[in-house]
C-alpha cells in the first residue's frame, strides 16, 4: 500500500473492550451480494422472457449478446448452448454477469418495466446462472489454423484478455504481458470482494486461457519492464489494454499523511487477502468521490465492522456515476451520502495522522460549482479518495507510446480501435469512447481483434 | 351430519335436471381413479360436487393395473397442459362397489350417483349387471364406451364405442334391462362424433357424455428411449385429457348439439374443464352437466367452490337465474364454414398506452402473416408498431401472440355491405344460383 495504515486497529480486534467482528461475521458480509438462482429459479424466471424481437436488451448490451436467444436456452434446459450465446459474444460473460450495473444497460431496456408489468427479467442473474452451470466437453471454442501472425496484448484485464481470446480464436498466436502478478485487471483487484467470490475472476481466465495459443507473462509493467517501441518492433500488432492504475490527488496538504489512503489501493488488498480479521479498519472513515469504486470503498469498509462511514460528493446525488442501486446498496449497510460538499483540509492528530477532514459546502449556480464559504468537520480515522484514476506516470513514456495521439488523458482510437500509431490498437478503460466498464473492455477488446485480423489479411493480401 | 349443500349460490339457482337425473349443481366428478371408491366420492360430496359418476364397473374378477399409470405434456413452468394415463376400469370386485354404491347414494339423497359400466358386448353380461346396479338406488348408469386403452384390446370400450352398430346394441339392451336413465359416453378416436351420438339416441339412450379420452403418447424419455408413463422398459399409448383436450371437446359437444336428430339430446360435457369459465363454455354449447377429473386430480376436490362461486356470480352479473336460461346459447352462432359473412371485416388496433414494444406482433406478422405491421424506431431508439390498416386481413396473429392483455383489439369495420355467404358470393366458381 503506498499510505500508510498501519496505526490503524485490525477488523478482528478487541479495542478498548469492543469485540471486532466475528470471522461468522466477515464471512458473510462478503460472501455473494446477490446470491446465484437456483435451477427452480432459473427455469421460473426464463419464462418470463418475451423472446421480444430485435429486443431492447441486446441493443443496449454493450457486448451485443443476443440475451432472448440465451434465455430461451435456459427455458429449453440447454444450459450448455445459452452459455455458449453468451461467451460467443462476450467471452467473459460469466464476470459481466456478476459486475455489469445492468439496472443501466439490459435489465433497464427490458420491456418488462413496462407499468402494465411486474419487473423486469433478471438478466444478469440469468447470465450468471448459464455460464455457471455450463459443463463443456473442453473449450467451447476452437482456434483457426495458425496464421504465422503474433501479436502483444498489454494488460490482463478484460480488455487485454478478451482480445486475446478473440485473436487467438483467429488463428494468431498472442503474447500478453501483464505487470501484477495475477491476470484478470480488476476482476481480480478492483470489484468489491462480495461482487465476485470464490476466487471466480482467476477461474475465468483459467477457462479464457484454454483455447490455446496465448501465452502469459506477469510481472511486465509498460514503462518499466518492457517498452511500446520494442513491442512493435517485435510483434505484428500490438493491442494495448491499460489499466487506470494511479488514483487522483485531492491537492491538500497532509494528502500523504498516516491515514489516507486512495480506494483502489486498499480495494486490491481487500481482494488478495485471506484473513479478512487482519486488514486494518477504520471505524470512522471517509469516503471522497462518487463512482462505483467509492460505493465499493464504503460498503466494504462498513461490512468489516466500521461505525461511521460518510461518503463525501461535491455535487449532488443525481450527478452521482454510480447507478442508483449502487447508491441503495451503500445505503442499505449504513453508509451516510453526504452531498455539496468538497474537501479543504485534512485534519491531523499530534502524531501526524489523519484524525479527521473539513468540507466546504457547495453549490451549483448555471451548472457551475461554487463554495459557499461555510465548512464544517467530519472526524475520520481515515480518509479514502476515490476521486478518479490516470495512468501510470511512466507507462506512456517511452518514444513509441509518447507519440500516441490522446484524447485528453486517454489514448485516440478510431471506430476500430486503432490508435494513431499503425499497427497498434487500443481498448477498454486506456481509451476514451464508452464508459468504463468490464463490459464495454470485453467489447473493444474483441472488436480490436477483429480490426487486428482485417488489417493482418489485409496487408498479407497486398504483399 | 347435514350432508346437503345449497342449490343457490350468490342469489343463483346452480341446480340442474340432466335427463332426469337431479342434482344441486351442474359439477360431477367423471369416472375416474377420483370417484373409485366411497371414500373418495363422500370427500368429493362433502366438498360440494353435485354428483359423480362412479368409476366403470366390470364383470368378476376385476381388472388388474400396472405400476406406473400416468404422465404429463407439461407447460414450461411444469404447468400440467394435459394428462394421460393407462389405468383400467376398477379393480375391485364388483360386490364391494354395488355395496358402497348403495350406501353412498343412501347417505346422500341430494347429490347425483351414476354409476359407469363397461361389460363384454354381449346381452347376457348386461342382462346380469344392470339389475344388480338398479338395486342400488342410483340415479342413472353411464356406458363405458370410450375407453382407449387395454380394454379394446379385450373387445370393450372404444372398441364398441367405435362401432356405431354396437354402441346402438348396447343402448338398446341397457334401455330394455334398467329403468333409469341411461347416458352413453362417447369416444373422440373416430373420425364424425354425430354418428355415434346418432346411434345411441337411436339405442334409446337419455344422454351422450363426452368427449372420453384421447390416444395418446405425451413423451418420450430421451435417456431410456421409451415413452411416458414406463412400465419396466416398455409402455403403452394411453388417454389424454386435461385443459389441452378442451377444444377438441368443445367442438364434439357443438357438433352434437347443432346436428338436427340429436339437436335435444342432453349432453353431459367433458374434457378439460378446469374452472367455471371452462364449464359455462360447455353450458354455453348445449351441455347440460359437467364432468370433471383431471382438474380435480391436480388440485384436489377443493376446486368446485370456486367453480360454483365463479359460476355464479358470473350468471348473476348476467341476470342470468338458471343454467336453463344460458344453456345452448352459443349453439346457434357457431355453424358451418360456408354461412359465414364474407364482408364481415376487423382489422387490429393496438393500444399504444398498454404496448411494452416487444416486438412478439411484428415479427409474427412480417415472417408468417401479411406484413401488416410496421416497425418504427424514432431517433431515441424507442420502438413503436402500428397497424397497416390497409393490408390487415383480420387474422388475430398479432393479439394472440401479444403478451398484454387488451393491448391489442379487434375492431369489426364499417364495410356498408349486406351479409354475404360463400354460397352467395360471386367469387365462389361453384356458387348456386339463389
Amino acid at each position: 500500500m503506498k499510505h500508510d495504515l498501519t496505526h490503524l486497529p485490525r477488523a478482528g480486534d478487541t479495542v478498548a473492550g469492543r469485540p471486532g467482528t466475528s470471522p461468522e461475521a466477515l464471512e458473510a458480509n462478503f460472501s455473494d451480494l446477490h446470491p446465484p438462482l437456483n435451477p427452480r429459479q432459473a427455469m421460473i424466471e426464463s419464462q418470463r422472457c418475451l423472446y421480444c424481437y430485435d429486443a431492447p436488451c441486446v441493443e443496449a448490451c454493450p457486448s451485443d449478446i443476443d440475451i432472448p436467444r440465451f434465455i430461451r436456452q435456459i427455458s429449453e434446459d440447454n444450459i450448455d448452448g445459452a452459455a455458449h450465446t453468451i461467451l460467443e459474444q462476450n467471452i467473459l460473460g460469466g464476470s459481466c454477469a456478476r459486475v455489469c450495473p445492468t439496472e443501466i444497460l439490459c435489465e433497464q431496456r427490458c420491456v418488462r418495466n413496462h407499468d402494465a408489468e411486474c419487473q423486469p427479467v433478471l438478466i444478469g442473474l440469468l447470465q450468471r446462472y448459464a455460464t455457471d452451470h455450463a459443463r463443456f466437453d473442453g473449450h467451447p471454442f476452437q482456434r483457426a489454423a495458425d496464421s504465422g501472425y503474433q501479436v502483444a496484448v498489454v494488460g490482463a484485464g478484460p480488455a487485454g484478455l478478451a482480445c486475446a481470446h478473440r485473436l487467438a480464436m483467429l488463428g494468431h498466436r498472442v503474447t500478453v504481458f501483464e505487470a501484477e502478478a495475477k491476470p484478470g485487471g480488476l476482476n481480480e483487484y478492483g470489484i468489491a470482494r462480495y461482487k465476485m467470490t470464490d476466487d471466480f475472476a482467476r477461474k475465468e481466465v483459467e477457462f479464457l486461457l484454454e483455447i490455446g495459443g496465448i501465452e502469459m507473462r506477469y510481472g511486465q509493467r509498460l514503462g518499466h519492464d518492457l517498452s511500446l517501441a520494442q513491442l512493435h518492433s517485435d510483434y505484428d500488432s500490438v493491442f494495448l489494454g491499460l489499466g487506470l492504475g494511479a488514483s487522483r490527488q485531492l491537492g491538500l496538504t497532509g494528502e500523504d499523511a498516516p491515514g489516507l489512503a486512495a480506494a483502489v489501493d486498499y480495494i486490491k488488498i481487500l481482494r488478495q487477502s485471506d484473513d479478512l480479521a487482519q486488514l486494518p479498519l477504520a471505524r470512522r472513515c471517509v469516503v471522497i468521490g462518487a463512482g462505483n469504486t467509492a460505493i465499493d470503498m464504503a460498503t466494504q469498509m462498513a461490512r468489516l465492522g466500521a461505525d461511521e462511514v460518510t461518503l463525501v460528493y461535491r455535487r449532488g446525488v443525481e450527478a452521482m456515476s454510480a447507478t442508483g442501486h449502487e447508491q441503495e446498496i451503500a445505503k442499505a449497510n449504513g453508509v451516510r451520502m453526504l452531498t455539496w460538499a468538497t474537501p479543504r483540509e485534512v485534519l491531523l492528530d499530534a502524531e501526524g495522522r489523519v484524525s479527521g477532514m473539513r468540507f466546504e459546502r457547495t453549490h451549483a449556480t448555471e451548472g457551475q460549482l461554487q463554495g459557499t464559504g461555510e465548512t464544517f468537520e467530519v472526524e475520520a480515522d481515515a480518509i479514502f479518495k476515490a476521486i478518479g484514476q490516470g495512468f501510470d506516470g511512466d507507462s506512456l513514456s517511452d518514444p513509441a507510446a509518447s507519440e500516441l495521439a490522446r484524447d485528453g488523458e486517454r489514448i485516440r482510437v478510431d471506430d476500430a480501435f486503432r490508435t494513431s500509431l499503425p499497427r497498434v490498437y487500443a481498448g477498454g478503460d486506456c481509451v476514451a469512447p464508452g464508459q468504463d466498464l468490464t463490459v464495454q473492455a470485453v467489447q473493444h477488446g474483441k472488436l480490436a481483434a477483429h480490426a487486428i485480423h482485417q488489417d493482418l489479411l489485409a496487408k498479407q493480401e497486398a504483399a | 351430519m347435514n350432508t346437503r349443500t345449497d342449490h343457490l349460490v350468490n342469489g343463483v339457482d346452480l341446480s340442474i335436471d340432466f335427463a332426469g337425473i337431479k342434482s344441486p349443481n351442474p359439477f360431477w366428478l367423471a369416472s375416474a381413479p377420483p370417484t373409485d371408491k366411497a371414500y373418495n366420492v363422500e370427500r368429493a360430496y362433502r366438498a360440494g360436487w353435485g354428483g359423480v359418476v362412479w368409476k366403470t364397473l366390470g364383470e368378476d374378477p376385476p381388472a388388474v393395473n400396472v405400476s406406473s399409470r400416468y404422465s404429463a405434456h407439461f407447460g414450461k413452468n411444469r404447468e400440467v397442459l394435459g394428462f394421460n394415463n393407462i389405468e383400467l376400469i376398477t379393480d375391485r370386485s364388483l360386490a364391494i362397489n354395488l355395496e358402497e354404491i348403495a350406501r353412498v347414494k343412501r347417505d346422500w339423497p341430494d347429490r347425483a350417483l351414476i354409476v359407469s359400466i363397461m361389460v363384454p358386448c354381449e346381452e347376457a353380461a348386461w342382462q346380469h349387471i344392470l339389475p344388480l346396479v338398479e338395486a342400488t338406488g342410483a340415479d342413472g348408469i353411464e356406458l363405458n364406451l370410450g375407453c382407449p386403452h387395454g380394454m379394446p384390446e379385450r373387445g370393450m370400450g372404444a372398441a364398441v364405442g367405435q362401432n356405431p352398430d354396437l354402441i346402438e346394441q348396447v343402448a338398446r339392451w341397457c334401455k330394455q334391462y334398467y329403468s333409469k336413465p341411461v347416458i352413453v359416453k362417447l369416444t373422440p378416436n373416430i373420425t364424425d362424433i354425430r354418428v355415434a351420438a346418432q346411434a345411441a339416441l337411436r339405442g334409446g339412450a337419455d344422454a351422450v357424455s363426452l368427449i372420453n379420452t384421447i390416444n395418446s403418447i405425451t413423451s418420450i424419455d430421451l435417456d431410456n428411449m421409451v415413452a411416458k408413463p414406463t412400465v419396466g422398459q416398455q409402455s403403452t399409448h394411453g388417454g389424454y385429457c386435461g385443459s389441452a383436450v378442451k377444444p377438441i371437446a368443445l367442438n364434439m359437444v357443438a357438433e352434437i348439439a347443432r346436428d338436427a336428430p340429436t339437436r335435444d339430446l342432453p349432453i353431459s360435457g367433458i374434457g378439460g374443464i378446469s374452472d367455471w369459465r371452462d364449464a359455462a363454455e360447455f353450458v354455453a354449447l348445449g351441455a347440460g352437466s359437467v364432468q370433471v377429473c383431471t382438474a380435480a386430480m391436480l388440485h384436489g376436490f377443493r376446486i368446485v367452490e370456486e367453480m360454483k362461486d365463479g359460476l355464479s356470480r358470473w350468471m348473476a352479473e348476467q341476470g342470468y337465474r338458471s343454467l336453463d336460461e344460458f344453456s345452448g346459447k352459443a349453439v346457434a352462432n357457431t355453424t358451418d364454414w360456408k354461412h359465414l359473412d364474407m364482408n364481415f371485416k376487423t382489422i387490429a388496433h393496438i393500444d399504444q398506452d398498454k404496448c411494452i414494444s416487444c416486438g412478439r406482433c411484428y415479427i409474427a406478422c412480417e415472417d408468417t402473416s401479411h406484413q401488416s405491421i410496421a416497425q418504427l424506431i424514432d431517433a431515441s431508439g424507442a420502438r413503436r408498431y402500428e397497424v397497416i390498416e390497409e393490408e390487415c386481413v383480420g387474422c388475430n396473429l398479432c393479439q394472440i401472440t401479444c403478451p398484454v392483455q387488451d393491448c391489442i383489439s379487434m375492431l369489426p369495420q364499417q364495410t356498408g355491405k349486406p351479409y354475404m355467404s360463400w354460397d352467395q358470393d360471386p367469387r365462389n366458381p361453384f356458387r348456386q344460383a339463389s
